[in-house]
């Protein structure tokens, strides 16, 4: 009788990804939450785990603490044994078979990879718990995915995985358009899911490098 | 005398206390194209002697980044250096993932010794074959290293190993108390320099570890000939053996 230990617990939040032709932005709120109350206002649950790699991951954040911990320890060594840094589509392939090895006690973290490919163009990946992943043009986790999918497949129009030849999943938007939308997303996000606010976290990846931006979301 | 009766397990003492294993061991690192290091207050240099195993072939790396923080040259068999670098590799990785905090460099220079000791008490294993010097950097400040087969270790200013490290250490020796420590590396390693056969790597407090590019060491090197040749005008000839102009064999060497 009673209730068994339960080793998840789920931070809130909401993340988002896309990809443009020479960038990529990755997004995620910075409220992190427990039931009902909020922990704090200023939690980042962006990563940057190579020059052109950056994770966003929301759900249990101690879980996902120890996946970019992780993550970083195993990129480090790769640096060490090939002399150069894992390109994003390696590092999609690594974090993948990461989750996969805790199949049977996942990482509670749903994650977005966002970065430039070994092209120079953008591109993000998703993921759910246990390591099942897709390239894609966009993407959204969190507690408020549910709210922003629909917008984004609006705006963004990403190609149908199934068509032949294949279609690029990058979106023709410009770099300043694609913030915008992220920005807006996260507005709309905000007004219905509690879990999400405080402030959003923009890390725009591009050939120049990694810029940050933070912009003030609702408090309530 | 007795030396061949004892000598072929590492587990057999010789009547004289001496484990004859461990020491051919050590004469391994002699045998290694010379590697030097010096340290200041606040940096540590490393440089390597690049031997190529023929002219067709690239030359040996001999120069390991462990850590942003520590890096090592290593001299006598490399691939035993190159093993040995990775464990370093591993231990930095472990300790940072548990403390994220970098490993003192003191106490990975232990945990590399314990490693090595291992190996002087198996019947079935051999020392490791080579000789490392450990730059680094803690809290404590600029740290040179010196770990050898017999799982011993020895803090120090400045040293060399390999072949003709004598030459080296001596110059080392006698200059004990002077700064500046990326001149004398250059000559302390005693032959021919040119930046193809040379490696020279630096840490230091806001500087990770790094191996200095080969066009910067041939700046260096040229700057320090122009130096060499400037003050053996000016005093004349008596400076020659204090020079240890890197053009020509240090004196030394004659032996």
């Amino acid at each position: 009788m009673g209730s068994r230990f339960n080793p998840y617990d789920n931070n809130g939040g909401t993340c988002v990804a896309i990809a443009g032709v020479d960038y990529c932005v990755v997004a995620a709120d910075t409220r992190m939450s427990t039931g009902y109350s909020i922990l704090t206002r200023d939690y980042s649950k962006i990563c940057q785990l190579a020059d052109k790699s950056v994770l966003a991951s929301s759900g249990f954040q101690a879980d996902v603490k120890a996946l970019q911990k992780n993550l970083s320890a195993k990129h480090l060594i790769y640096q060490h044994q090939h002399n150069k840094q894992m390109s994003c589509p390696a590092m999609a392939q690594l974090l993948s078979n990461t989750l996969y090895y805790k199949r049977f006690f996942p990482y509670y973290a749903f994650n977005v990879l966002g970065g430039l490919d070994s092209e120079g163009k953008g591109c993000v990946f998703t993921y759910d718990a246990v390591g099942s992943y897709e390239r894609v043009g966009y993407s959204t986790q969190g507690t408020g995915s549910t709210l922003i999918i629909p917008v984004l497949d609006n705006q963004l129009k990403s190609p149908s995985p199934l068509l032949l030849p294949a279609k690029d999943a990058v979106t023709p938007l410009s770099e300043g358009e694609a913030v915008d939308l992220v920005k807006d997303v996260f507005a709309s996000a905000t007004e219905r899911d509690i879990y999400t606010g405080d402030q959003v976290e923009i890390v725009i990846i591009n050939a120049s490098g990694i810029k940050r931006e933070y912009v003030q979301l609702r408090r309530d | 005398m007795f030396r061949n009766q004892y000598d072929t397990d590492v587990t057999t003492w010789s009547p004289a206390g001496r484990l004859f294993q461990v020491e051919y061991a050590m004469e391994a690192v002699k045998q290694g194209s010379a590697a030097v290091g010096l340290r200041s207050r606040t940096h540590v240099v490393l440089a390597t002697v690049n031997k190529a195993a023929s002219d067709l072939s690239s030359h040996q790396r001999k120069v390991f980044k462990i850590d942003d923080h520590v890096g090592v040259a290593i001299a006598g068999l490399t691939a035993d250096g190159r093993v040995l670098s990775r464990y370093l590799r591993n231990e930095c990785i472990n300790h940072s993932f548990v403390y994220e905090a970098p490993l003192p460099v003191g106490r990975l220079v232990v945990r590399l010794a314990d490693k090595a000791q291992v190996c002087t008490q198996r019947s079935w294993k051999r020392p490791y074959g080579v000789g490392l010097l450990v730059a680094g950097l803690d809290e404590l400040g600029a740290h040179l290293y010196y770990n050898c087969p017999s799982g011993n270790y020895f803090e120090y200013q400045a040293f060399a190993i390999g072949s003709r490290s004598q030459a080296a250490k001596t110059y080392l020796e006698r200059r004990a108390d002077k700064g500046r420590p990326l001149r004398h590396q250059g000559d302390a390693a005693g032959e021919k320099l040119t930046s193809s056969i040379c490696t020279v790597a630096i840490v230091g407090i806001g500087e990770p570890f790094h191996i200095i590019s080969e066009q910067a060491v041939q700046e260096m090197v040229d700057a320090l000939e122009t130096r060499e040749e400037a003050t053996a005008e000016q005093s004349g000839g008596d400076m020659q053996d204090e020079s240890g102009n890197p053009d020509a064999a240090a004196p030394m060497e004659e032996i």
